[in-house]
């Protein structure tokens, strides 16, 4: 067991040890291009030579990695070109807002979509089976954007009841959060919850039900006992990888109701070229994708006994 | 046993009739069915695939899925009847009284679930035992069947176990609540021979202690024999043919229950003496059967006008022995119309096929700390070792053993599929045993081919027959012109005795049994030389079975094919081997020619192996060897004989430590073994057949 | 003579009529028929958009127009006009060519991609395998938008660009569903009886095992287009889809973004285009894995 642990950090340090090198070489292999981002278009051949000069630029490309890669580790993530601070100074409070979001949507998505996953994978074929997967059939079909505009459009603009927009501007404001996560759930829920019930009606169909309902025991006892732990095991590594999903719905979403988070930070780097913002964005996201990944691993072996113990 | 009309009945099922309700319409599963069984009683409930058993068993439990039903008739069991019985009193009943055992133990328990969970909720959910006194129940009845360090078994996960002792576990569940009925659905059908015949001796045992009811559902005529008082054969969704064991077994009245006799093969007599007959055309679907009897298709004795008047009968003819059939008394029950066995015995040619020291062993990489630290990494599986034998010729040799011993890796390095570790495979006169198939020259490989053993997936679902077997024609013949492709197919289907317009149907639109054939036509497109069927026929129903052997050895008789057999059946592989080599863990244990293997002496693991076959004959009298223990680990096998940790001939520690000497006989008979074979030529013979009596 | 009268008995079954044939099986599930209905639907509004679009979808008329509002030269604008006073139906008529051309090219590509690798992957084993399956696991570590974001601003968004980044950025899930469904059908018999007649590696995964799995694969194609469909939107909502002025339905959400409050009609308009589109792959997707699983 310490050993699959083992294995499974190793793993994970060298696919982000790939991922560093693809996202450097994607960004700085071109270093007349870095020079235009990080000084602007409005610079003579010479400021920029002076700039790439004095940054090191002119070491050999494997040198340059390993220091970009030194720096990434001991946390100095470079210097926003557009807001001239480190980096490090506005990704971490903005990491923190969008932390919120996902951990919130989270806590919906979680429960609402294992909830009725089972209930719907219970009875296949039955009425609340067809109910549960129309709706999350046409749930998953909706683009976060768009649910996001019917939402304001009921909500904000029909019946005004929430805020249209999550600047935050004011303090911590809950009902600013509403929309946002409400969006969110909604697009992920109808892939969990579609997971879950096929997992949930695989499991009924299996002869070891069949075993547990001719042995007497109550409906209850079946589904709880011995349905349960064994429909749960696929969910469990689709929710962990929705984390994933989720980093990518924040963008849309922050956008959206212009909440001050990790997703409007990174697609203002992307559209001003803040360079060392959108490696420190991706390296981050990535990170967290791989390691909520392997963690979903090692919860898959840890609740499957078959492979367990071998 | 005393007159069971005075008793009363455990079970008595009336008119039943279960459908299933589909898409398509509503499809009658069974119907007019009617059994009585008494307490303690066993009764055997026979059929091939699809003739309605399973769904008999599953009415009784009333567990027949979303769309099944039972459409008409009562079951009563204990004089209530289960069919009308509310949710909670079947609940009570269901595990308690009523207990089930199923084919596929491996399946049938909870994978999540340590054993002692799965098997403590019975006494606490039926008896509302306490905690405590579940558990010492449970490994009581652990104990009671048979499995040995019963408190460790209780916390193990049942992947940990070997599918016998999963069998043995269920088993178990079954009888924690001590119930009146056991239901067991071919509870030995997933289970290699030598554990079927431990877990049958159980059942008997154990029927006996408990003095449970048992109904028995099995296709092997075998086991019911071993088992059962009284049998109930059916067909097509209804009973055909109700008696005791002896009446029906010495007496069939039906022609579908005289038919399947025929087509059994015996390990206890030889082919000369009871030819095989197959059962022509095959089983109907269940909306494409005839008005009256449904065997009626199928049946020599078919009179129009009798046998397709619908509404048709069960007969009592005498003794409690009851028969669907309105012919009954025209149909002479001994009338074996003998056709002349194509078999007058050919002389071999060359050798064809030489094995010589083979061994194939796999890598596997031990990644566990322990190996870590003594560094002993890589371990080997030894699948095969030091195989030495030939085949000649027009010869078809056997490859006998249960799962695990090898015969399957040996056809793949056979084929090129894989290559050899050591040794040498000669064919043709070159060595092969290295050479990969993609390697061999065309001649090479159009000249070893292969039948293969599962139907359902022997031909690739989304190519037309026709394409298939052209496919081959044309990789072996490099001709491409499409005219002499396509009468080769049609050759070759005539071959097979396929209808033609087979060759543009899709292989979802054949039987099993059809698509066998077609894969024999396949093998046989480049005129092999030598041919490896590896269990062709152990998917198939027994008188579809019968069939297709007869066809395999018919078309390699013709053309004097080396015929590589590899089976775990004893019966065919007696019924069509000219010489038999059996295998266990990886390897040869005992060969000979089919005559030798099948009589004294035996290989010690032979002599078991035999008498582990249920035969499906009363007149036959076997010698009774159970084995214990389980096949020891590929990777870990034994010092000495492979086979010592379970043989019932041990003869000390010189078993465990010294691999034993071949012992030839001049003939060419070899047993490996440490006892001598004067002395194992002394042992009895494993079947002895009784003569006929006079009043027979 | 006995194999001309096998000749002239029955012919293989045409092209044509297995067409006709599949199509009859749709009929099975009323889901399929919805969703086919809802894509055939999209589908012409883009083959006729000339001739039914009502305006000219760059032609600025009139601006902020609420929908039914009279068009000063005749005729109605029945959705309204956005903020640069383009008719939003035209628009709408028009974006779906942009979506149904970009977004079949890319799922295509992709599955070009996704389905040589997961063959090799699956059939091959070995280092093959391992090297395949370790690429993708890379990219698929990427969240998949934030990856889009850096391939699209690197190589600059337009159309072509946005088929690579979705053939980089999908072929890795393919590959792993087409390895999977690959490492089950290489045991089937069928293959072993390729093999054991020497039939070549390309041939056995191109013809016995590819066909085989040609079930679940259509329906993630559906799902797929789906998927990119919603991509294609959602770059287009970031600023990142096809450059302005061509019409795009992301992209016509994406200029009103702060206006949608006090115009909603601007941008729920397109979000129900493409939400609709995304609906009837799924619908269809979900029918034929219901028609699948019966048969």
């Amino acid at each position: 067991m310490a050993i699959l642990i083992l294995k499974r950090i190793g793993t994970m340090a060298l696919m982000m040890l790939v991922v560093s090198l693809i996202v450097f070489l994607l960004l700085e292999i071109d270093k007349e291009s870095v020079a235009v981002k990080v000084l602007g278009v409005f610079t003579t051949e010479e400021q920029r030579r002076l700039w790439l000069e004095a940054n090191g630029y002119f070491e050999p490309l494997y040198l340059r990695y390993f220091s970009w890669l030194a720096g990434f580790v001991t946390g100095d993530l470079g210097e926003s070109t557009v807001f001239r601070v480190p980096v490090s100074e506005i990704l971490w409070p903005r990491l923190a807002n969008t932390a919120i979001l996902g951990v919130l949507a989270m806590l919906v998505l979680i429960p609402l979509s294992l909830l009725l996953g089972v209930f719907a994978g219970m009875r296949e074929g039955s009425l609340q089976d067809r109910a549960i997967s129309v709706v999350s059939i046409i749930t998953t079909s909706v683009p976060e954007f768009a649910s996001g505009i019917f939402l304001v459009a009921v909500f904000v603009v029909g019946l005004h009841l929430l805020p249209g927009t999550s600047t935050m501007i004011e303090g911590f404001d809950l009902t600013q959060l509403v929309l946002p996560v409400a969006v969110l759930v909604i697009y992920d829920f109808g892939y969990v919850t579609r997971m879950t019930r096929a997992s949930m009606a695989e499991v009924m169909m299996t002869p070891y039900i069949r075993t547990a309902v001719l042995k007497g025991l109550p409906f209850r006892r079946v589904i709880v006992r011995h349905a349960l732990r064994n429909a749960l095991i696929a969910p469990f590594t689709v929710i962990m990888l929705q984390i994933n999903w989720l980093l990518s719905g924040v963008i849309v979403v922050e956008l959206l109701f212009a909440y001050k988070g990790f997703g409007t930070l990174l697609l203002e780097a992307a559209l001003n070229g803040d360079i060392f913002v959108i490696e420190a964005c991706t390296m981050v996201a990535v990170f967290v994708a791989v390691a909520t990944q392997t963690i979903a691993d090692l919860g898959y072996t840890l609740l499957n006994p078959r492979i367990r113990f071998t | 046993m005393e007159n069971h009309m005075t008793r009363q009945p455990l079970l008595e099922i009336e008119n039943l009739a279960v459908s299933y309700f589909t898409r398509a319409g509503e499809i009658p599963a069974v119907a007019d069915f009617n059994l009585r069984l008494d307490a303690g009683e066993a009764v055997g409930l026979v059929g091939e695939s699809g003739c309605g058993k399973t769904t008999v068993a599953m009415a009784i439990m009333r567990y027949l899925g979303g769309n099944g039903r039972i459409v008409d008739g009562s079951i009563r069991f204990q004089d209530r009847d289960l069919t009308t019985m509310g949710k909670e009193e079947l609940r009570q009943l269901r595990g308690s009284a009523i207990a089930m055992v199923y084919q596929e133990p491996m399946a049938a328990l909870n994978p999540s679930m340590t054993i002692g969970a799965q098997l403590m909720e019975v006494p606490r959910f039926h008896d509302g035992a306490t905690h405590a006194e579940a558990y010492e129940r449970s490994r009581e009845l652990l104990a009671d069947v048979k499995l040995a360090d019963s408190a460790r078994l209780m916390a193990a996960y049942p992947h940990q176990l070997s599918g016998g002792q999963q069998q043995r576990v269920v088993i178990a569940m079954a009888l924690l609540s001590n119930p009146k009925l056991l239901l067991l659905d071919e509870p030995t059908t997933a289970l290699d021979v030598t554990v079927e015949a431990g877990i049958v001796e159980l059942i008997r045992e154990l029927a006996q202690k408990y003095g449970t009811g048992m109904l028995y559902i099995s296709h092997n005529l075998g086991l019911i024999r071993d088992t059962c008082d009284r049998v109930c054969i059916m067909y097509s969704g209804r009973a055909v043919e109700m008696g005791s064991v002896r009446q029906l077994f010495e007496q069939p009245r039906h022609p579908y229950t005289q038919g399947l006799f025929h087509c059994i093969a015996l390990p206890s007599t030889d082919k000369l003496a009871r030819p095989l007959k197959p059962i022509r055309g095959q089983l109907p679907l269940p909306h494409q059967r005839p008005p009256g009897c449904s065997f009626a298709p199928r049946c020599d004795h078919f009179a129009a006008g009798t046998c397709d008047t619908p509404g048709l009968k069960m007969h009592e003819i005498g003794g409690g022995h009851e028969v669907r059939c309105e012919r009954w008394r025209d149909i002479d029950k001994d009338a074996v119309t003998v056709t002349a066995p194509a078999e007058a015995a050919q002389a071999v040619g060359e050798e064809v096929i030489s094995v010589n020291d083979l061994s194939k062993y796999y890598a596997v990489r031990d990644r566990s700390v322990a190996a870590m630290i003594t560094r002993r990494r890589v371990r080997y599986v030894k699948a095969n070792e030091s195989l030495t034998f030939t085949a000649r010729e027009g010869e078809t040799v056997a490859i006998v053993g249960e799962s695990g011993c090898g015969k399957s890796t040996f056809a793949k390095v056979l084929m090129g599929l894989e290559t050899a570790t050591d040794g040498a495979i000669e064919f043709q006169g070159k060595d092969i045993a290295n050479t990969d198939v993609q390697q061999r020259s065309r001649k090479q490989v159009s000249a070893l081919q292969m039948v293969f053993q599962n139907p359902f997936d022997t031909l690739n679902p989304s190519q037309s027959v026709g394409s298939q077997i052209g496919r081959v024609i044309r990789k072996f013949d490099s001709s491409t012109d499409r005219s002499k492709v396509r009468s080769r197919v049609v050759e070759l289907l005539d071959l097979v005795k396929l209808p033609r317009d087979f060759m543009h149907r899709r292989p979802r639109q054949l039987s099993g049994g059809q698509k066998q054939r077609v894969g024999i036509a396949r093998a046989f497109a480049g005129n092999p030389s030598a041919v490896v069927a590896d269990e062709p026929v152990s998917a198939l129903d027994v008188s579809v079975a019968a069939a297709v052997t007869a066809l395999l050895l018919d078309i390699q008789r013709r053309n004097r094919t080396t015929l590589l057999f590899i089976s775990h059946d004893l019966g065919v592989v007696r019924y069509l081997a000219d010489r038999v080599v059996v295998m266990y863990l990886g390897r040869v244990m005992e060969q000979g020619t089919t005559e030798e293997v099948f009589s004294p002496p035996y290989h010690p693991y032979t002599e078991a192996l035999l008498s582990a076959v249920p035969v499906a004959d009363t007149r036959v009298r076997k010698k009774r060897i159970i084995l214990e223990g389980t096949l020891p680990s590929p990777l870990n096998p034994p010092k000495g004989c492979p086979f010592a940790s379970r043989c019932q001939r041990k003869i000390g520690d010189i078993c465990d430590t010294t691999p034993p000497p071949v012992l030839a006989s001049p003939s060419g008979h070899a047993i490996a073994c440490h006892i001598a074979l004067a002395e194992l030529a002394e042992v009895e013979p494993v079947f002895t057949v009784e003569q006929a009596d006079a009043a027979e | 003579m006995m194999t001309e009268q096998v000749v002239g008995e029955t012919a293989p079954p045409s092209v044509v009529r297995q067409t006709v044939r599949s199509i009859g099986y749709l009929k099975e599930s009323p889901v399929a028929v919805i969703g086919t209905a809802i894509v055939v639907f999209w589908s012409l509004v883009a083959i006729l958009a000339p001739l039914i679009s009502p305006f000219e979808p760059t032609a600025t008329i009139l601006p902020f127009a609420r929908p039914l509002t009279p068009a000063p030269d005749g005729g109605r604008f029945l959705l309204g006009t956005d903020q640069l006073g383009r008719d939003i139906l035209s628009r709408i008529i028009w974006g779906s060519r942009t979506v149904l051309i970009y977004a079949p090219l890319a799922t295509f590509s992709a599955y070009l991609v996704g389905v040589m690798m997961g063959l090799a992957a699956g059939y091959l084993r070995g280092s093959t395998d391992s090297v395949l399956s370790f690429v993708s696991n890379v990219i698929l570590s990427f969240p998949v938008l934030i990856l889009y974001i850096l391939i699209i601003t690197t190589i600059g968004p337009s159309g072509l660009n946005v088929v690579i980044a979705v053939t980089f950025a999908s072929a890795p899930g393919i590959m792993r569903i087409v390895r999977g469904l690959v490492l089950d059908l290489r045991n089937r018999e069928y293959v072993a009886a390729a093999q054991t007649r020497g039939e070549s590696a390309w041939y056995i995964m191109l013809c016995e095992i590819l066909p085989n799995a040609r079930g679940p694969l259509v329906v993630d194609i559906c799902l797929r287009l789906g998927y990119v469909t919603i991509t294609i939107g959602t770059l287009g909502f970031l600023g990142l889809g096809l450059p302005p002025p061509r019409p795009d339905w992301g992209g016509m959400v994406s200029d009103i973004r702060a206006l949608a409050p006090a115009f909603p009609h601007m941008a729920v308009f397109p979000c129900l285009a493409i939400s609709s589109l995304v609906l009837g792959l799924n619908l269809l997707a979900d029918g034929l894995r219901e028609i699948s699983l019966r048969d």
